[in-house]
């Protein structure tokens, strides 16, 4: 029975290995996703553009303009005329436009309270939020020293002192670069070999392997436990681009990133091979598997938190073996994630992975009969 | 030959093809059934407005002041406060991922606020392996300590602002600050790329694979008759599951649509066309289902997700990126669309989107029609 198995599995390997179009799949795609996403999906905001009206003619709007300046955090300030704000709004020249009124700086001087306004485009709500909080900070960083300068009462009375655990710069990378090496190994798997055998089906070589004396659960082994040395050979590749060139700390073990990988490609591959054994054709199988993908990738928390969805939508993403290995992935790469919470998540993959194989076996024997 | 002959010979290539269509449960599939669910999931799904942020409160001092200050947190509508006198609690759960943050209050608290002298510090743990939500987080933090700090009127000691500079947001187009409203025409231009390619693309891939396209490639019809037999019924079923986004969009979701459908209809065509002749051009080369199925994936899905612009700012990324999101074409339909829906008709950034997703698609039908040439090997 070994041997037989072995032999499937070294035969799977090979027409994996020997169709050249399906090795450059195998490779360069995920590499090159990697790369060119991890630098690219970011909410970062950098390099943003700014617009000035400023029809004040006093001393204290010049003031902040220069803070503005000083500032390395736009990359280009623009002096507007009241008339060009809509354009640039419109032609997304810059993100946002502060606007000082004529007589901004008398009433400051006068020490009344002066307003200043900000417009936003709206077309980029969440980027235009951050950067107006970069700009309240410097106007609250201008009040604060106007405040000392003139003797004015002392506002502050209180302080925030943040601290961000796990990634203390914030930065976006380490939050995607996980996330990536998750969605890539589910896509990944799922095509390789979750769907070969739907191509298989089509040419009619799994007939083939149907007559011949070997027990489907012995293709089943044959079937899966290929893909799991593929998925993990690939996943090690991404790693180790992860850890030496994009540098991304790994706090986690590597035993429980292993076991972890194990446990969701299975449920991948099962997955794939039951999305197989219900399809008729191959297109079918893609159909199935693209169905499939791109909501899983969605809702498992990949680009925005699982706890923003509405609340009906939340329990639908227990059933997307990615949220598991997502949020794992994340814990381990960041947060040093202890065995015990590893677990509790590995227990809904290891459940997909059975009922999905169980369930892919059930239906090609029906097939077969 | 004549133009005659030409209408002729494509009107029944056209028939032929609606008729293989309408047998064809995967093309209708992928035009209703795909659009419809995506626009649904990822319009709900894919939200950056946070809501009842899980936020950990430990109260080392339990004195009135500090007691005021956790209610104005467990007021306020973004939080979902929960409170312990043991920070230990909360770090576990901060692993776990159970809760976004720690606020602490140290014991001192309210001492040091009442002093003239003192500044009384509180701290904020926020979970950083989700950069985005701590981002925010510390502004909505900041937010309501500093309404707290106003109503207790520590900040403006004679309930009055001196000096003060307020700053007056107002946003455009989207008033209500609802990512929605520019998700949901991202969304609408995600799935038109992906159903234009993987139409054509899977479809075609498969004529390849059972022979079929080599038997019309032996008939007397041209080239472009043949691409264009094909590409124009597709057309025309990928324009109604547009439609079909569009009206979903708009009465799900509430988006409003300020622009105009004519310049809807003009640059939702051109950029359905362009998706059409990649699906196209990725069949042809590729030439098998299960490789083009890959292709489609990878130059459809992805890249209008990430280098669209329609979630991650471009302006953002590094330069070289930048340069190669100017090969994807949804990232001109994705700012057109965007302004269409919520600025209005704004010729300006129309024309040169559209411009230059003319160029775009006239370069691939070029390298289409080239590498399509009726070759039977």
């Amino acid at each position: 029975m070994f041997n037989r198995i072995i032999t499937l599995i070294i035969k799977e390997l090979l027409t994996v290995w020997r169709d050249k179009k399906s090795r450059m799949i195998l490779i360069v795609p995920p590499i090159l996703q990697l790369i060119v996403y991890s630098y690219a999906a970011t909410l970062e905001i950098k390099n943003v553009s700014i617009g000035i009206i400023n029809e004040d003619t006093g001393i204290i709007s010049r003031h902040i303009e220069d803070r503005f300046y000083g500032s390395n955090t736009f990359s280009k300030i623009y002096q507007l005329q009241h008339k060009d704000a809509k354009n640039f709004i419109d032609t997304q020249k810059g993100l946002l436009i502060i606007h000082f009124a004529q007589d901004f700086s008398k009433k400051i001087l006068n020490n009344e309270p002066g307003n200043i306004q900000v417009i936003l485009d709206g077309r980029k709500s969440n980027s235009a939020q951050i950067v107006m909080g970069y700009v309240s900070e410097i106007l609250n960083q201008y009040n604060l020293d106007y405040m000392n300068q003139n003797n004015l009462p002392k506002q502050q009375s209180s302080i925030i002192i943040t601290r961000n655990w796990f990634n203390p710069n914030l930065e976006f990378k380490w939050f995607m670069v996980p996330a990536l090496m998750a969605t890539i190994s589910l896509i990944m798997g799922m095509v390789i070999t979750g769907l070969s055998i739907a191509r298989e089906r089509e040419l009619g070589t799994f007939d083939q392997l149907l007559v011949s004396p070997i027990h489907p659960f012995e293709i089943l082994i044959g079937k899966t436990l290929p893909g799991l040395i593929i998925g993990l050979a690939e996943a090690t590749i991404l790693f180790l681009i992860i850890i030496f060139i994009l540098k991304i700390p790994f706090t986690g073990s590597i035993f429980l990133l292993y076991l972890s990988l194990c446990i969701f490609l299975l449920s991948v591959l099962g997955v794939g091979l039951f999305i197989s054994s219900l399809a008729k054709t191959q297109q079918q199988a893609f159909l199935g598997a693209f169905i499939f993908m791109p909501p899983a990738i969605l809702l498992s928390g990949f680009a925005t938190p699982i706890e923003n969805m509405p609340s009906w939508l939340q329990p639908i993403t227990l059933i997307d073996p990615l949220r598991y290995f997502m949020f794992i992935l994340r814990g381990l790469f960041l947060k040093d994630m202890p065995a015990d919470i590893v677990m509790t998540n590995l227990l809904p993959l290891l459940t997909i992975s059975i009922v999905t194989l169980t369930g892919s076996v059930l239906f090609f024997r029906r097939r077969l009969e | 030959m004549n133009v005659f002959v030409i209408l002729r010979r494509l009107k029944g290539l056209i028939y032929k093809e609606t008729l293989q269509i309408l047998r064809d449960p995967s093309s209708l599939l992928i035009a209703f059934f795909i659009p419809v669910m995506f626009l649904f999931l990822y319009g709900y799904g894919l939200s950056l407005d946070i809501k009842d942020i899980k936020l950990g409160i430990v109260m080392e001092d339990t004195a009135p002041r500090a007691q005021s200050l956790v209610r104005s947190f467990m007021n306020s509508k973004y939080y979902d406060v929960r409170i312990d006198h043991n920070k230990k609690v909360f770090e576990k759960q901060l692993i776990a991922g159970k809760i976004k943050g720690i606020l602490v209050i140290p014991q001192d608290f309210s001492k040091k606020l009442q002093n003239k002298e003192d500044i009384a510090p509180i701290q904020l743990i926020t979970d950083g392996s989700d950069p985005n939500t701590a981002n925010l987080i510390q502004n909505y933090t900041r937010g309501v300590w500093q309404n707290w700090l106003i109503q207790e009127s520590y900040n403006r000691p004679q309930n009055q602002p001196i000096g003060q500079i307020n700053m007056i947001s107002r946003v455009w187009f989207n008033s209500e600050l609802k990512s929605a409203n520019f998700i949901i025409p991202g969304i609408i231009a995600i799935v038109m790329a992906l159903v234009g390619t993987l139409l054509t693309s899977l479809v075609l891939a498969r004529e390849w694979e059972r022979g079929t396209m080599e038997a019309l490639m032996a008939t007397p019809v041209t080239i472009v008759e043949i691409i264009l037999g094909k590409i124009i019924p597709y057309f025309i079923l990928g324009m109604i599951s547009m439609a079909l986004t569009v009206i979903a969009g708009i009465l799900l979701f509430e988006v409003p649509f300020r622009g105009s459908v004519f310049w809807l209809l003009i640059m939702s065509s051109v950029f359905m066309f362009i998706s059409l002749f990649l699906g196209l051009l990725i069949s042809t080369v590729t030439k098998s289902q299960f490789v083009a199925f890959m292709t489609s994936l990878i130059v459809a899905f992805l890249p209008t997700f990430i280098l669209s612009g329609f979630l991650f700012e471009i302006s953002s990324m590094p330069e070289i990126i930048q340069l190669i999101s100017v090969l994807i074409p949804a990232r001109y339909f994705v700012l057109g669309i965007q302004t269409l829906f919520l600025a209005g008709n704004v010729p300006e950034v129309f024309i040169p989107d559209t411009l230059k997703m003319i160029a775009f698609g006239i370069i691939v039908f070029l390298i289409t029609a080239k590498v399509t040439v009726k070759r039977l090997d």
